[in-house]
């Protein structure tokens, strides 16, 4: 008997399949990265890479589909939910997502996904809500705080005269069709874990054939802030927090059971 | 001995620095000396007494998916036994 005791060494994370083995074009400390490796883990869980087609918004994440080792499309500006719509509805067995940024959903696509929920439309949305137009060069989007400066609101959003930012997660979770309305952030480690863990459910909901199901993500532009991403961490739970409240907005029936039997 | 170790891409890393705060250990740094073909100062585990744990909370922190954790575990009698 050895005096020393025998250790091997073991691999406890490394990339997931589903993710293609390349840098991405984002900007330092932008979680744009992490979601997607959110998606990719949850895809890779659930063995379902083979059949899974993403339908790519525009925006900073334009290249999605070159990211994901899945099959993908790329949809016209805020049209990503109208062609995962088509893309499902031919090919019902396919695990059919988008993902979809503010300026994307928010704004020129806001009818495109309000009437995709309220028909319950059986994909994911997984939207991240960064509160600016990042790929454009920092301009104010529909999400961008009261008071925020951006490049288009140099003194702060006016409220006055742009108006308030929407909360979508909110507005989708009154569709009818909306089986699984959630928002997490992206801003610390245990938040990212509960963000993967609503994402998996938000598949499962799909798998179940429940309906319409998306995942509001909190997320940091550091670049279109113009601050460090340890800063924009800190940003989002004292500034976006506050006004994009973090839960559980539409949870429909059956869910619950599908969180329990995981 | 260290009970885990990371391996970073350094080619994919951006010097974001939010393995560097989220690391509960503090053997995570940026390097000074030396940057990768972006032009940035890659992470690097810096890690002498042997204090990383192997918990992988740099990696899920990392935007990047640049890092690849590796745990040292006790191998169970029985198939220590099968290696000998």
């Amino acid at each position: 008997m050895a005096t020393t005791a025998m250790v091997e060494e073991k691999v406890v994370y490394q990339r997931p399949e589903s993710l293609e083995s390349i840098p991405t074009h984002y900007c330092p400390g932008c979680t744009h990265g992490v979601a997607h490796r959110l998606v990719a883990e949850v895809l890779d869980e659930l063995g379902v890479r083979e059949r899974t087609i993403g339908v790519s918004p525009v925006g900073c994440s334009v290249f999605a589909y070159k990211y994901f080792n899945t099959d993908g499309a790329e949809a016209a500006h805020g049209r990503a939910p109208a062609m995962a719509t088509g893309i499902k509805r031919i090919m019902p067995d396919r695990v059919v997502f988008t993902y979809q940024g503010d300026g994307d959903l928010a704004a020129i696509g806001i009818a495109e996904i309000v009437h995709a929920a309220t028909r319950g439309e059986n994909f994911t949305t997984i939207f991240i809500n960064n509160a600016i137009y990042g790929m454009t060069g920092g301009q104010m989007a529909p999400t961008t705080l009261p008071g925020q400066r951006t490049t288009s609101s140099p003194v702060g959003r006016d409220v006055e005269l742009t108006g308030f930012p929407i909360r979508m997660a909110e507005l989708l979770s009154g569709a009818p069709g909306a089986a699984y309305v959630v928002r997490r952030s992206l801003h610390n480690v245990k938040e990212i874990n509960r963000a993967k863990r609503a994402i998996k459910t938000a598949f499962e909901v799909q798998l179940a054939g429940l309906g319409f199901s998306m995942v509001e993500l909190l997320s940091a532009c550091p670049t279109g802030w113009k601050v460090t991403p340890p800063e924009a961490m800190d940003w989002i739970e004292q500034q976006m927090v506050p006004y994009y409240p973090l839960g559980d907005y539409k949870i429909a029936d059956g869910v619950e059971q599908l969180a329990k039997r995981r | 001995m260290a009970k885990g170790r990371i391996e970073i891409n350094e080619d994919h890393c951006k010097g974001c620095s939010l393995c560097v705060i989220a690391c509960p250990q503090n053997v995570i740094e940026l390097a000074t000396d030396r940057v990768n073909a972006k032009g940035y100062y890659p992470a690097m585990l810096v890690d002498p007494e042997g204090n990383c744990t192997g918990c992988a909370i740099c990696a899920v922190a990392c935007p990047d998916v640049c890092i690849t954790v590796y745990r040292q575990v006790p191998v169970k009698a029985s198939s220590a036994a099968a290696a000998l």
